[in-house]
This record gives C-alpha cells, structure tokens and sequence, in this order.
C-alpha cells in the first residue's frame, strides 16, 4: 500500500499510537507497522466500506427511533474507527463480549443488523446466535460483560486453545466496554481475574470521553491504559479514530492472548460525537467547540484522505460503497417495520429450560384471559 | 481417581455435600469448584475438603476475594461449556454479587431466547444460631426465589445434600443452593447408591406423616419443626411436617394435599417475616385450600429486623415453643 508520510504534521498526543494522522497521512511506526504490514488496498478498501456501512446502520437506527420505530437507540457515531479496526483484528475463533453501542463490530461478525434493530425496538432481547458469530449478547448493565469474557477466556485456557501455535485454533476474547465502565466494580474485579489467572482476553476501552454526561475527569485521574499497570498487564493508548493504528493496536493484544501471554488494556482514544442514547441531550451538558474539534478527527474522513493520496481508489469507488450504503438503508427500514411483535405467551418461552408447573398455569391462564377478549369480539 | 463412598453411610450435610459434588466432578470433567478458599483450606466450613488434591487447581480453583467476579467469570465459564459450582462463603457475603445473579445469570436463558444455558450452581451457607458476627448468619433466600430464572433449593439433612447438590450440578438451569449451617454437623445415614426413591430436585416432602395440623418449614427450621413435632406428640397432638425443598419454583402439592386432611396450617422460616416464602405459601394455600382451612395460616418466623446480635439470636429465631404456640393458635379458632 502506498504510504505518504506525515512530515510536518501536527505530531501525536503523547502516548497515542497513531497510524494516520486527521488529515489522512500515514505516520511510520517502527513497531506497528509490522503489524499491519500485511494489509492490501483490498483490505483498506474493505475496512472503509465498514465504516461507511456501519455508520449507515447506526444513522438508520436513529432515523427509525426518531419516526417512533425503535424505543431506544446507543449510537455509535464517532467511534467506527474504533470498532472496524479492533473487529478486523479478530479471527473467526475469537470471541466478543459487547456492551450495547458495538453496532459496527457487530457488522464485521457478520451480525444482521436487523437483529440489532429488533432488540431496540423492543421485539426481543437478542436474538443473534453466538455460537454463528462468537459475538454474543448486549450487555445493558455496564461492565457487567467483562467478567463474563474473563470467565469465557478461562474456559478457552482449559480447553487448552490457546499457545499452541496453531493460527485456526488458538483463541482469544475480546470485551467491549467505555470509559465509564472503568469506575465499576465488576470490570476492576475482570481485571483482577484476568491478571491472576493469565487469561487471554482483550479489554477494548472506548474512551468516548462521556458517561452520558460525566466527562472523563469524573471516572479517573489518570489516563486509563495506564490502569493496567496496576493489575499487572499491558496496557496501550491508541487514537481511537485511525482504523490502522486499533488494527494495529488490537492485532498485537489478540496475538498475546492467544499465545498465552495473558490479557492486554487497550484504550481507543475516540470521541461520541452524537448522545448517549436517544434519550439523551448532550447540548445540555457539553460545549458546540468540543463537537467541532472532534469532527476534525473523523475516522471515516481521515481513511478516505487516506485513500485518495495514496490512489488506493477512485470515485467509482467511493460512489458505490455509497450505493451499497443506501440499499442497506433501505432495507433497515423496510426489515425494521416488518419485524412482527412476539405472541404474547412467548414471555413464559425460555425463563427455564423446561416450564415450571406455575409457568404453564399463568400462560394457561393468560391465554384463557386473552382469548376471552376474541368471544366477545365474535358475539 | 478418588476413594468413592458406596453403600450406606453416616454422614454429616459437609460430608454428604463434599460426596456429593466429588461424585459430579468424576461424572463429568466440565464441572468446576469455585470460590474464596475452596482449595487447600478446603473451605471455611470444609465442605470442598481434598477436591483440589483430587481434581488439581484447575477444577477446583481458588478465586480472589471478590463475590461479583466469582459469579461473573462462572457466567463465561458456563456459557463455556463448562459447569461452574460457585461457593459464597456466607450468606450476607452474597449481595456484591447479586447484581451478577439476578440481572445476568437468572436472565441469559430468557434474554438469547432460548439460545444460551448457564448449567451453574450458587452454594450459600446460610442461616443463624452458630454464635457468629453480624453478615454471617442470614437469610436471603426470599431475594432469589423472587427471581425468575434462577431455580432455589434447600436441603434440610444430610440424605437430601448429597443428591440435591449432584441433581442442581445436572440442571441446565441455575440453581441457587442453600445449605442450613447450623445442620451442617448433624449425622445421618445417606443411601450413597440408591438412585431409585430419591425425589426429583424440586419437589416437596412430607417429613413426618400426621393429621392434626400441618407444618411447612425448609432448610435448617425443619429439624426445630420436627422436634416440635415429637413434643406435641407428646401432649397427643399429630402434626405433619413438610419439607419444603424448593422455594423457586416452590412445590405445594404435598402441602394442599396436607391441609385438605388437617385443615391447619403453621409455615416456618428463619428469614424476616415480611413478603417473605411464608407469605407466598400463605397466600397460595388460601387461595387453593379455602374451604378446607380451619383456621387463618399461620407464620413462625424471624422478626422484621436485621439479623440480631449472637446474645438475643435465639429469641429471634423461631424455636420449639413459637412453632407449637402457633400450632395452638390454629386450633384456637
């Protein structure tokens, strides 16, 4: 791949792995330039359309919550870099632990989004099948995921898949949480388990710099990665929005897992450009300029930059992934307003694994109740 | 790989329960011993004694000191394949981890549609009368029976602990496993073999037959209930008392069947009176034994207060003389 280079630029924050700079230019970096030297203009051009139809799914999501047909929406806006890179670092044996704002990576595990759409829409609580995708369910109560990747990534040690070198068996785990989550107990304590049992697990932090409208400085004196130290692992910042660099970043972290090398802090350095959820008027809390300073920084912008220096595509490119876009928008739409509303009686469906006497006797009896709204219809 | 008892043995519940879950572990490598000193020390009341000998650190592992992530790692370990069997080390000790029990574990079964299993067991001890500082000697049962999706059970003697414990292990549900420490020591014979005749995981049983009123209690009130039993025998009274077993989902066949033949009802618990499993049983009884009751259903229970200090323990619990004076309530009316 072509790679200009960024003499001149503004240089990183400190700290900051960074592979292309806002304005698009590649920065050199002897050590994770190894990592992603394998990736083709064919892989550039993969991981944009990602970002790009990511972005759609989620502007879709919130056009729907807003015509009233979705209750709620987390979007995602801002933080495609984040997910795209750290999801394309992964191979088809890893597992994923998402909180409820992973649409994008979702979509690289070969998720539908409609499934997405049908969990905030309020027709189920997740209806993917994480033994297809290895991606597995939202997590509303935050943090409460990473201890549950932890324990996977410990079942993944003893059933000996991981530091055997061989590529399609070793395994790792990764969790999703945000800068929030951080203050939790449940991830200090994934932290702890991880540490002290080795396991091979990634703990992907998107730092979006606001816990609906907490801002950082409310969830910790010191820059997150730098946690890690504490519990006795790694742990590395990276710009959150540079595809290349949380390719890079992830790749890295993911390999010593499944080496058995133990677990790996990854801080992605993103912003949330758009509110918590739809439920949220973050006007209320955060300034215009802070807006405007990150969209400088758009992950999606700064790849296309990227691209078009680097004559990685062409307009016929762009222009069809932007089809692509609009034909999956219609069809978000489409799908989301066909998805039919569970039977009533389906809540006494899957609390046990077999009914208990006093289930059965309340569908029993709701049914009857239903049921009687139907005779009086037909007197 | 470890020397099985057979046969018919005297066990106490620590043992029967040890037995118990050794037995699941040699049945089935998948199953998993975890908690805070589970290991070398073997548990503080010695209940997973020489497992970690047997079964090495890797089944039986010792965890840090925190409740939420011994509940939380079982989640991924069960969602694994695995079958985690998690020890909290006493009662009052489980509510760091109730988030992880209600919101995650009772609810990922319903939440995937179906789609996901979490085979794990919760092991409380649980209950007072042992002298103990304060969180030591509680009964929280009623927060979890209150949860769908998660199954509760008690044992009551050692016979029940030992295959109770191997039946929730098999369960593809979470189980929820009280165990009654104040009868942790007491001896009984358990049948280590017999397969046959050993009642399913969630069903009541009448303890000792009778027909003048009934008496339902569970865990470590059904020893009080039957010695209750024995002194108003006594005085010429014949009382049935039923343990209970299972409090989610609760199982009151046995108990409607009783109170159609006596007509009296006397529900026990150490845990706080109110909104407590008393107050369903209560409840249900009335609404399905109406006409047969002779008398209002009656509860013996802990006061609605926080656990007391050891010194007044024993007037906070319900003992002997509470159970028969309400028993004489119900032939008051």
């Amino acid at each position: 791949m072509t790679v200009e280079t960024a003499a001149g630029a503004t240089p990183p924050e400190p700290e900051l792995v960074q592979l292309l700079t806002p304005e698009g230019l590649r920065v050199p970096n002897e050590h994770y330039d190894a990592l992603i030297a394998d990736i083709t203009g064919d892989d550039v051009r993969a991981m944009y359309r990602d970002l790009v139809l990511g972005r759609r799914v989620d502007g879709e999501a919130v056009a729907l919550q807003r015509q009233g047909e979705l209750g709620l929406w987390a979007s995602l806006l801002g933080q495609e870099a984040a997910q795209v890179g750290s999801a394309r670092a992964l191979r088809a044996q890893d597992h994923v632990f998402p909180t409820y704002r992973e649409h994008a990576v979702a979509f690289c595990r070969g998720v539908d989004p409609v499934k997405l759409l049908a969990l905030f829409r309020g027709v189920d609580q997740g209806s993917w099948d994480a033994a297809e995708t290895n991606f597995h369910l939202y997590t509303i109560v935050i943090g409460a995921q990473t201890l549950h990747a932890t324990g996977y990534a410990m079942g993944i040690q003893r059933d000996g898949a991981i530091g055997t070198g061989d590529p399609d068996r070793d395994a790792a785990v990764i969790a999703y949480f945000g800068d929030g989550a951080t203050s939790q107990g449940d991830v200090n304590e994934a932290f702890i388990w991880a540490s002290v049992t080795n396991a091979p697990v990634v703990f992907f932090c998107q730092n979006n710099q606001w816990a609906i409208s907490e801002p950082l400085e409310r969830q910790t004196r010191v820059p997150l990665y730098r946690r890690a130290a504490g519990f006795g692992f790694p742990g590395v910042r990276v710009d959150g929005n540079d595809v290349l660099a949380c390719l890079a970043v992830t790749r890295e972290a993911l390999q010593r897992a499944r080496d058995g090398e133990g677990p790996t802090l990854v801080e992605a350095f993103t912003y949330r450009m758009g509110a918590h959820t739809t439920t949220d008027d973050p006007t209320r809390y955060r300034l215009n300029a802070e807006l405007e300073h990150w969209k400088l920084k758009d992950p999606i912008e700064r790849v296309k930059a990227f691209m078009v220096r680097g004559d990685l595509a062409d307009q016929a490119f762009f222009d069809g992934v932007e089809a692509e876009a609009e034909e999956l928008a219609v069809h978000l739409r489409a799908a989301c307003r066909a998805l039919p509303d569970p039977t009533p009686t389906s809540i006494f469906d899957h609390v046990y694994v077999e009914p208990t006497p006093d289930l059965v006797a309340q569908r029993e009896s709701m049914t009857t109740y239903l049921d009687s709204f139907a005779e009086e219809v037909a007197r | 790989m470890t020397d099985q008892p057979t046969g018919v043995q005297k066990l106490n519940i620590i043992k029967a329960i040890n037995a118990g879950l050794r037995r699941s572990m040699e049945h089935d490598a998948k199953v998993l011993v975890m908690g805070e000193d589970v290991g070398k020390l073997g548990g503080v009341f010695r209940v997973t004694d020489g497992l970690q000998k047997d079964f090495g650190e890797d089944r039986v592992i010792d965890t840090p000191l925190a409740e939420s992530g011994i509940i939380g790692t079982a989640v991924g370990l069960a969602l694994r394949g695995y079958r985690p069997v998690c020890e909290i080390q006493f009662d009052g000790f489980v509510y760091p981890g109730y988030d992880q029990i209600v919101n995650q574990v009772a609810k990922m079964h319903f939440r995937s549609g179906g789609r996901l299993r979490l085979p794990m067991v919760i092991r409380i001890p649980y209950g007072g009368s042992i002298g103990a500082v304060e969180h030591h000697s509680e009964s929280p049962e009623a927060y979890f029976a209150h949860t769908p999706g998660l199954k509760v059970v008690t044992c009551s003697n050692p016979l029940d602990a030992y295959w109770m414990i191997q039946q929730a292990i098999r369960l593809d549900d979470p189980v929820v496993f009280f165990e009654p420490k104040r009868r942790y020591y007491e001896k009984a014979e358990v049948d280590m073999d017999a397969r046959d005749g050993i009642l399913p995981l969630e069903s009541a049983r009448v303890a000792l037959p009778g027909t003048d009123a009934t008496v339902a209690a569970y865990g470590p009130m059904v020893k009080t209930c039957l010695d209750a039993a024995a002194a108003a025998a006594d005085d010429g009274r014949s009382l049935e008392v039923i343990d209970l077993r299972t409090l989610s989902p609760l199982d009151l066949r046995a108990v409607y069947d009783s109170v159609r033949r006596t007509g009296r009802l006397v529900v026990v618990h150490e845990a706080q009176r109110t909104l407590g499993v008393g107050a369903e049983v209560a409840a249900r009884v009335t609404e399905e034994c109406f006409y047969s009751l002779e008398a209002p259903v009656q509860r013996v229970t802990g006061y609605d207060t926080p656990y007391p200090p050891a010194r007044v323990e024993e007037e906070y619990l319900p003992d002997l003389d509470r159970v028969l004076d309400a028993v004489d309530r119900t032939f008051a009316f």
